[in-house]
Formats: structure tokens, C-alpha cells, sequence
């Protein structure tokens, strides 16, 4: 316009969509400085606006914890939905339904997932729901003031000096066991791992969980938890590196399939994992969970994207529903001609 | 009652000659279309067939008709009974007495003939040798297995083909209309020829046997009437899945549990068939859940996104939503919930009814809850509230329970043809894309209208303005999290507010209201078709005129109040044992009203009957 005055402030940054950062962000958070899952919903912010993700495309969906909460601190032109503790997963499944052309981002906890939620947990996995689900995994029940959770390992101390003695659930292998078609561990504090696994896990069709391990400043990061960030900056152990290119940077990137497993996403998109450990064979279900169990004998807290498969049907597309959203499918589609009701109360005489 | 002294006069009937024309007894003791038929089996030796036939018969013979399953929760060995009643007068309920006794169970055959009274009349299994028992009930022994291997050369149909014969017999003990018993045995078996022709043989041979053997020496008999011209037989559970079809349901979710199972697997066909496009692509989704849990979760995550979702379930999986209802109610979303109610938890009595689930669905979830519920009266409002089940809780934004009960699910009933709906569907408060930029933006629970219903978006609409974050109990107007006290307050407040208007909107009950009685009686759901006969009863044999209002929703129109003020004694009849919706009346009603409310309770299983409520009031009416 004529009388717009000239600033020589750069153009601010913006993805292939025109939108900035800030387009990402949601409220402020509540959660105690230095929590992991705020590092978690940081990256959550990076890797949909790198991938240009429309937020009003998405809807994010979580169950009860910390963890569950953070959906309210990024994203905020989402539509999200805080709902029951452990029962995320049904919530998911039924927006989806609803609108199957929506993109599903759950965040759920140790606590919400691998006890309360457990039941809910492994039937998503097993219909290959097109979703990402994350496990903001600190080995205690944050939100109830530091109890232990079923991930907590053997030998974890709380602050109160009680140590767990019951074995983990270990939810990746679980997660490739019952179907989940994109499985993946990282760590709040290692960036670019997780960044990378987030944009993958974008462009996937079909379930993906990822646990990510994410400190609890306040009920577990002290000496003799294994969760803390001390221990897992020492004991984290990259499976592969991940590598991301996405479907419209056209970029060639060399990569030596040798040592490289070229994975193609559904939207076109390569998913580049170099080879960082003997064996490592990320499109087979038998030796990722074996690696997995020897990496608990260990004491190695394996990182990594585990197992991915692209070909496998979701639940979506099992149910072959009509290519609108179900949700808004006009009265013209949804009640039957007069002839019908005609026809079956012909059949009750 | 005329059936003793019609015994004393048959037993001078003189034997039939075989082959020939069986005897009736004279006009004067016939008693004709008015009795029950009770076919005593074990379960999984499939006599529904056989049942369904006699029923279809009658009801082709134009006779009011209505049958009853009791089942065992047991898919084979346990002793099950099917009741059929014939009413010229059309009074559908349970009839207490049973008429006449066909008993193939041989458990249950000795039992099932001392229950009987006297002047009824037994069909039963020859070798069982019944008549030892009862020298006061007419005796058919009837060789079934003999009959039964005769037109069945392959032994391992015979169980089946065994309850065919049964229809034979008492189709000519009855005087049936045989045109009638074909058309309906070729109409169960109509895609199976061979199957059609070898039951039809069957009955035949039931038929003949007693022409040429038997000698009728019971009054029971049937003549054609006029009464089910263009009526239609149907069950609850079937009713409301034609009516969940019409009203448009998209997201379908559930976890099997007798008796609701039928509504879904009902619905399943019917999708299927009438809701797929010509492209092959569905235009529904159900899903078998893991549980009742996640099924009411993904109903929730549905009704959040847009669609028309429904479960359908029974008391345990009701328990089991408790929490979901609470969010449901607090966040504000639609959904659809089928109970179809039966007796107590766990182990023993799953397959018999009750309407005891009121109280606890009308409260369930923790915190300020309280519920919509709709209580359908007969097979045409199963299909009818189905529809208005989805108008309301779009409209309302809040979970709507529809509350059936095994008797009226999963029995056989006459109705009249149910109607196309001719009102559009109403899809509630919905903002889109282009409303938002007209409004700027808008407050996901700010009362707009003065009606406390909020606007909402689903996810998807495309503006920058549309998304919201949904949560339990802490947000303020905005969907803003909050825990300030006076805006927590303000938000129960609308909620209340809001179950008032839910108060007009909800189906209003039904009165017969003559002005002259004193008594009014109170009733819902399927207690209605033993009310009806009650009603006459205690008219005709004690001349007391009665009112009746039958409640179709909680919450309560203001009919319901004035119709208790206006009477001096009002009788809340219900099938349970703590007089639930007479406690909820009272929860709801001023104390000049609470002292006139009186209570007729029935709980031992089976449906009520006319008898047992008319004897409670009149027990209480010192009559
Ligand atoms: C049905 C139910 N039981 C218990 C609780 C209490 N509760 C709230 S959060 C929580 C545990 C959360 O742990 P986790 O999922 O690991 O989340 P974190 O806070 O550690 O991120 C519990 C037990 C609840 N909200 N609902
Ligand atoms: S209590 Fe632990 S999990 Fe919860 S916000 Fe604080 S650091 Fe995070
Ligand atoms: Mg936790």
C-alpha cells in the first residue's frame, strides 16, 4: 500500500507454508524449568514447521500427567483434546474415525501409557491407527509427586531411597511386537536425533511410537535414577544415525548403502539410517526386538529409529471409509432414501 | 376365571377316530384367542425357528401376538423358555399364567407341568409320561423323536427338525391356519429350498399325528382375526438400529454384551448393505473396541470431531464409561450411549431384565454430573429415540444415554410400520470457517444464545481462529485453563442451565388423563405394555379408574409435575427394588408432591405383568 513505511527489518523466517515459528507455539508452560517434556514440545514446534505442517490439520490428543499436559505449550492453532488418564488412545481412534484427514499427534506418559493406559495402549498399536504417539518417559509419575512408573528399571532409586524391583515394560519392543509400524526411542536432551525422528514420524502413514526419555528434574534426576540426564548422557547408545530429507527439499544426499538403510516414506520423503550398531536391521521385526532385549542386559539405553515399515495397511485404510471426512458427510449420504425403510419394515411382516 | 369349568365339560368329548376331523369342544367353552403358549426346551437345541412360527403364524392369522425368550446366560444344556401370548384384546405383556405347555426338557418337564393351572393343557415327549403329575391338565404325549426320525433320514439335523414337529401339534390342537405355518416356515428358510421343504415336512408330520391320535380335550383355540393388518414384528434392539441408520450415525463402537449385542450386529447388517456407496467405499465406521472404556472413548473422540457416534451396552459396560461420562458432560461433547439394561453383575442372571440401571446413569461420573436419558416405550420409539438420541446431544453437546432393557431388545414385538423422519437432521451449534471471520474468533463455552448451549468447531475448519483446547473441569468460558473459583462456578452454573433447557427439548411423556381419578399411575419404558392391561383390569374387576403417565426422559418436563400435583395418590411403577425413578422423581419434585408418591416395584427377572401390578395397587388402594 502507498502509505506503508519502510522498515529495514529482515523478512522473519518462514516455512513453505508463509508461516513463522511463532505460528507454532502454543500457551506458556507450567511445568517445572529443565523438564524434559518441555524439550520435547520445543522439538514437536521445529520439526511441524520444518515440515510445514498447516496447524489447523492437526489435532493433538493426550491422557492424564506432566506429559499430558504439554499439548497446551505448542501448537496453539491446533485443536486438541486433554482427555482421561490412559485412555488417549480411544479418544485418538475416534477423532480419527470422525476426520481421517487429519493429521493425530498423541502425547501421553510412562504412567499413562505402561500402567492405567496399557490396555488401550496395545490395541492402537495393533490397528496401525495413522498416528504419532509419544511417550514422554521419565520413569516416575510426575504429575502424583514421584512414584515409580512400569518403565522405571531395576534398581532405580527414588529420592526417598526406595528402589524398584520390578522389571520395565519395555514399550518399543512391545510397540513392534503388536503392530506399531514406525517404533523409535530417543531422548529429550539429544536435539537433533529427535528432531529428525519427529519429521520422519510426520511423514509416515500408519503408527508411530516413539518413547522418548525425558528427565524429571524435580522426582528423578538424582543419583542412582536411571532417568536422570546425567545417566543418560552416559549411557545413551545410538542404534543408527538418523538422517531426514524431506519430500520437497530436492536435495541429493550421498549416502553409502553399505552402511545406510534408504527408507522411502509414504509422501515421498527418505528416511536415512547409518548403520551404528553390528546387526542393525530396522525393516525387520525379529532383530530389532532382539537387539533391543540384549541392549537391557547391558545397562545401554539403545536410541534410535528401531523398526519402520511403510507397506502395511493402517486402520483407516482396513476400514475403507469414503474419502470425506465421515464426521461431516452431508444428511445425502448419511440417511437412507424413504424406500429403504420401506423395504426393511417390508421385511418385519 | 371359565378355564375350570371348561375342563369338566371337555373331558366328555368323545375320542377322534384316526384320520378323521379332530373333536372341539362346545362354543361355550372355547377360549379363543386369549392364552400363553409356553415351549419349555434346553438351550442351543435351536428352537427359535420353531418359536419365530408360531409367532409369525398367529400374528399372519391377524391375532395380536407377542413373544417372550427366557434364556439362560449358556450357549447349550441349560433350560430355556419361549412364551407366547395371543391376545384378542392386544395386550402384549407377560401373561402370568402360562395356558398351554409344550415340554421337551426333560430337566425341567416335571417342574414346568406342576407350575400349570388347572383346565391348562401339556404337549410333551411321550416317554416323559407327564400325565402321572397332573390329572387336571389336558395331556398330549406326543413321540417326537419317533415323528422326528421318520421325515429326517440324517440324524444330525433331527435335533433341529425335532422343534418343527412341535409347531405341528399345536398348530392342529389350535386350530391353526396351516396356510399360515407355511408361509411362515417358507419365509424363515426362504433362501433354502431343501431346508424350507424338509421343516415343512416336519410340521406336517406333527400335524398329522395329532389329527389322527390326539383328541383335544382343552378349550385353547385360534380364529383368524384383523388385528396385525399392516403391522409389523420386530424387536427393541432391531428397532434401534434402523433408527441409529436413519438418524445418520457415522462412527460406531462397541464391546458385546447380552443384550445389547444385537443392536450393533443389527446395524452391522444394515451399513453394510444400505450405507455403502457405489463405490464400494463405506460411508461408516464400526469398530469391535477392546472394551466398554474404549469403546465410549472413541465415542467421546467421534462426537469431539464431528460425527454422529454411538456404542451400544448393558449395565457392566455402562460402570465401566462412568469416567468418560463425567468428561463427556464437563467438556461438553455429543455421543450417543444404548443401554440395554439387565439384572446384576457378574455370573447368573445376565440374560434376564430389569430397569435398575436409572440412578446410576442418570448421575454417573464424578463431580456435578447428571445426565440426558431417553426411555423408549415400545419397538417404534427404540427406532424413533435413535434419532432424536442424536438430534439431542448435537444439540445439547452432551452425552445422551437412550435406556432400553433386554425385554423389549431382544423380544418380539408388533408395531406399526415405523415412519420416515421428516425432520432434516439437527446437527447442533457448529461454527465454520466463514462464521468465524464474520464473528472474529469466538468462546468455545460462553453461553451466546441464553439458552447455556455453547458454540463449538470441529477440528478441521480451516481458520486461525477455530482451534480450541478441550479439557475436563478447568476451563474458563474461553476454554481457557483456569482454576478460579468464580469461574469454575460460572461454568457448573451454565451446565445446570444447561440441563434445563435440555428439560424443554427432551420427549415429553405421554397422559391419559381422564380428570375424574384420583390415582395416577406412573410408568416407563417396557413396563408400559403390562400398565395398559393393568389399567383395565383394575377398571373392570375393581372399578377403579386410573391416570397414567409414562415418563420417555429424564430430565422430567413439567408435565410430570403437574400431572403428580393434580392427583391424590400416584403409583411409580418400575423393575427394580429400590424404587429408582421414584427417587429421582423426588430428587426433582417439591414436598406437597413427594407425599403422594407411591411405589410398585418388580424384580425378580422376568417382565412384569398386568397381574402383579394390578394386585400391588391394589393392596395399597386397600381395595
Ligand atoms: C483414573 C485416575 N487415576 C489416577 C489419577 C492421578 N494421576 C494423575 S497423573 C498420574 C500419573 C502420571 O504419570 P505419567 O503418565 O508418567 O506422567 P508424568 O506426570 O510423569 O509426565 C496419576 C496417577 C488420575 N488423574 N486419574
Ligand atoms: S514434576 Fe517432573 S514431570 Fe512434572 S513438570 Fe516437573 S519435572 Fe516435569
Ligand atoms: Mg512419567
Amino acid at each position: 500500500m502507498a502509505t506503508t513505511t519502510v522498515t529495514n527489518a529482515p523478512a522473519p523466517k518462514t516455512n513453505r507454508l508463509g508461516l513463522q515459528v511463532l505460528d507454532y507455539r502454543g500457551g506458556k508452560t507450567t511445568l517445572c524449568a529443565g523438564c524434559g517434556h518441555n524439550s520435547i514440545s520445543e522439538r514437536i514446534i521445529d520439526a511441524m514447521y520444518e515440515m510445514g505442517v498447516q496447524p489447523e490439520r492437526l489435532m493433538k490428543l493426550s491422557g492424564i500427567g506432566c506429559s499430558s499436559k504439554s499439548p497446551a505449550y505448542f501448537m496453539g492453532r491446533s485443536f486438541s483434546f486433554n482427555s482421561v488418564h490412559g485412555r488417549m488412545p480411544s479418544v485418538a481412534t475416534g477423532a480419527l474415525l470422525s476426520n481421517h484427514t487429519m493429521m493425530a499427534l498423541g502425547v501421553s506418559g510412562d504412567g499413562d501409557t505402561a500402567s492405567i493406559g496399557m490396555g488401550q495402549f496395545v490395541h492402537l498399536l495393533r490397528r496401525n491407527l495413522p498416528m504419532i504417539y509419544i511417550i514422554e518417559d521419565n520413569g516416575v509419575y510426575g504429575l502424583t509427586k514421584g512414584q515409580f512408573s512400569a518403565t522405571a528399571d531395576v534398581g532405580s532409586k527414588l529420592k526417598t531411597g526406595v528402589i524398584n524391583d520390578l522389571p520395565p515394560i519395555d514399550t518399543c519392543s512391545l510397540a513392534i511386537q503388536l503392530g506399531a509400524t514406525f517404533v523409535g526411542r530417543s531422548f529429550s536432551g539429544d536435539k537433533k536425533q529427535l528432531l529428525a525422528m519427529l519429521k520422519a514420524a510426520i511423514a509416515h502413514k500408519g503408527t508411530v511410537m516413539l518413547d522418548v526419555i525425558s528427565p524429571c528434574v524435580t522426582f528423578n534426576d538424582h543419583e542412582g535414577s536411571t532417568k536422570s540426564y546425567k545417566y543418560m548422557q552416559e549411557h545413551e547408545e545410538a542404534i543408527a544415525e538418523v538422517g531426514f530429507v524431506p519430500s520437497f527439499e530436492d536435495i541429493a544426499v550421498d549416502y553409502d548403502p553399505g552402511t545406510t538403510y534408504n527408507v522411502t516414506m509414504h509422501d515421498g520423503s527418505h528416511l536415512r539410517l547409518r548403520k551404528l550398531h553390528e546387526g542393525y536391521n530396522p525393516t525387520d521385526r525379529v532383530t530389532a526386538v532382539t537387539q533391543l532385549m540384549q541392549s537391557h542386559a547391558t545397562g545401554e539405553v539403545l536410541t534410535g529409529v528401531f523398526y519402520v515399515n511403510t507397506e502395511k495397511p493402517t486402520f483407516i485404510d482396513q476400514l475403507n471409509l469414503v474419502d470425506a471426512p465421515l464426521g461431516t458427510l452431508p444428511q445425502e449420504r448419511t440417511r437412507p432414501a424413504k424406500a429403504v425403510l420401506d423395504e426393511i419394515m417390508s421385511k418385519h411382516r | 376365571m371359565a378355564t375350570g369349568d371348561a375342563v369338566l365339560s371337555m373331558t366328555s368329548v368323545p375320542i377322534a377316530q384316526p384320520g378323521s376331523e379332530m373333536q372341539q369342544g362346545t362354543a361355550t367353552t372355547r377360549i379363543v384367542n386369549d392364552f400363553s403358549i409356553q415351549v419349555a426346551t434346553v438351550n442351543g437345541s435351536g428352537s427359535q425357528s420353531a418359536n419365530s412360527i408360531l409367532l409369525k403364524s398367529l400374528f399372519g392369522m391377524g391375532i395380536p401376538v407377542s413373544g417372550k425368550n427366557l434364556f439362560p446366560s449358556n450357549i447349550a444344556g441349560l433350560p430355556t423358555w419361549y412364551t407366547i401370548r395371543a391376545s384378542k384384546d392386544g395386550y402384549v405383556a407377560r401373561k402370568k399364567d402360562i395356558d398351554i405347555l409344550v415340554a421337551l426338557n426333560a430337566e425341567t418337564a416335571k417342574e414346568d407341568i406342576l407350575s400349570l393351572h388347572p383346565g391348562a393343557a401339556a404337549i410333551y415327549e411321550a416317554s416323559l409320561d407327564l400325565k402321572q403329575y397332573r390329572e387336571d391338565v389336558s395331556c398330549y404325549p406326543v413321540p417326537f423323536d419317533k415323528l422326528t426320525a421318520a421325515v429326517c433320514p440324517e440324524s444330525k439335523l433331527r435335533k433341529l427338525v425335532r422343534n418343527m414337529v412341535y409347531v405341528g401339534v399345536v398348530a392342529k390342537l389350535l386350530e391353526m391356519d396351516v396356510t399360515e405355518v407355511e408361509r411362515a416356515v417358507r419365509n424363515q428358510f426362504a433362501k433354502k429350498q431343501k431346508a424350507a421343504d424338509l421343516n415343512w415336512s416336519a410340521v406336517n408330520a406333527g400335524y398329522e399325528y395329532a389329527g389322527e391320535t390326539l383328541t383335544k380335550h382343552d378349550p385353547y383355540c385360534l380364529e383368524r382375526m384383523n388385528a396385525t393388518a399392516g403391522k409389523i414384528i420386530i424387536d427393541g434392539n432391531d428397532a434401534a438400529a434402523v433408527g441409529c441408520m436413519f438418524a445418520g450415525v457415522t462412527v460406531v463402537t462397541w464391546y458385546p454384551i447380552t443384550p445389547s449385542s444385537s443392536v450393533v450386529e443389527n446395524l452391522i447388517d444394515l451399513m453394510k448393505r444400505y450405507r455403502v456407496e457405489p463405490d464400494g467405499k463405506a460411508t461408516f465406521a464400526i469398530v469391535q473396541a477392546e472394551d466398554e472404556l474404549a469403546a465410549v472413548g472413541m465415542v467421546l473422540g467421534a462426537g469431539w470431531a464431528g460425527a454422529r457416534s454411538m456404542t451400544a451396552t448393558s449395565g457392566p459396560g455402562i460402570s465401566l464409561m462412568a469416567e468418560f461420562a463425567g468428561l463427556g458432560y464437563f467438556a461438553e461433547i455429543p455421543g450417543v450411549i444404548f443401554d440395554v439394561q439387565r439384572t446384576g453383575p457378574s455370573t447368573g442372571m445376565p440374560t434376564r431384565t430389569s430397569q435398575a440401571d436409572i440412578l446410576s446413569i442418570a448421575f454417573i461420573s464424578h463431580g456435578d454430573t447428571k445426565h440426558v436419558m431417553l426411555l423408549p416405550g415400545s419397538v417404534k420409539e427404540c427406532y424413533e429415540f435413535a434419532g432424536a438420541a442424536f438430534d439431542l446431544t448435537e444439540r445439547l453437546q452432551t452425552p445422551v444415554f437412550v435406556l432400553s432393557d433386554l425385554d423389549l431388545g431382544m423380544n418380539n414385538w408388533m408395531s406399526e410400520p415405523f415412519d420416515y423422519p421428516e425432520k432434516p437432521l439437527d446437527r447442533g451449534k457448529v461454527l465454520t470457517a466463514e462464521d468465524l471471520t464474520r464473528l472474529g474468533g469466538f468462546a468455545r463455552y460462553k453461553d451466546v444464545d441464553g439458552d447455556a448451549i455453547p458454540y463449538r468447531t470441529l477440528p478441521g475448519t480451516d481458520h486461525p481462529l477455530a482451534a480450541y483446547f478441550t479439557r475436563g473441569s478447568g476451563h474458563n468460558d474461553k476454554a481457557l485453563y483456569t482454576e478460579k473459583p468464580n469461574e469454575y462456578q460460572e461454568i457448573m452454573e451454565r451446565l445446570a442451565s444447561k440441563f434445563e433447557t435440555a428439560r424443554t427439548l427432551v420427549p415429553a411423556p405421554v397422559v391419559v388423563q381422564t380428570g375424574k381419578s384420583e390415582v395416577g399411575l406412573i410408568g416407563f419404558g417396557s413396563s408400559d405394555f403390562a400398565i395398559v392391561e393393568c389399567r383395565d383390569q383394575l377398571k373392570n374387576e375393581y372399578g377403579l379408574e386410573t391416570d397414567y403417565l409414562r415418563l420417555r426422559a429424564y430430565p422430567f418436563s413439567p408435565a410430570v409435575h403437574e400431572y403428580i400435583a393434580s392427583h391424590e395418590r400416584v403409583y411409580v411403577i418400575e423393575q427394580n427394588r429400590d424404587a429408582q425413578m421414584l427417587s429421582l422423581l423426588k430428587l426433582d419434585s417439591p414436598a406437597a408432591e413427594i407425599t403422594k408418591l407411591h411405589s410398585v416395584l418388580h424384580f425378580n427377572g422376568l417382565p412384569v405383568d398386568a397381574r402383579s401390578v394390578t394386585e400391588a395397587v391394589v393392596v395399597q388402594e386397600g381395595l
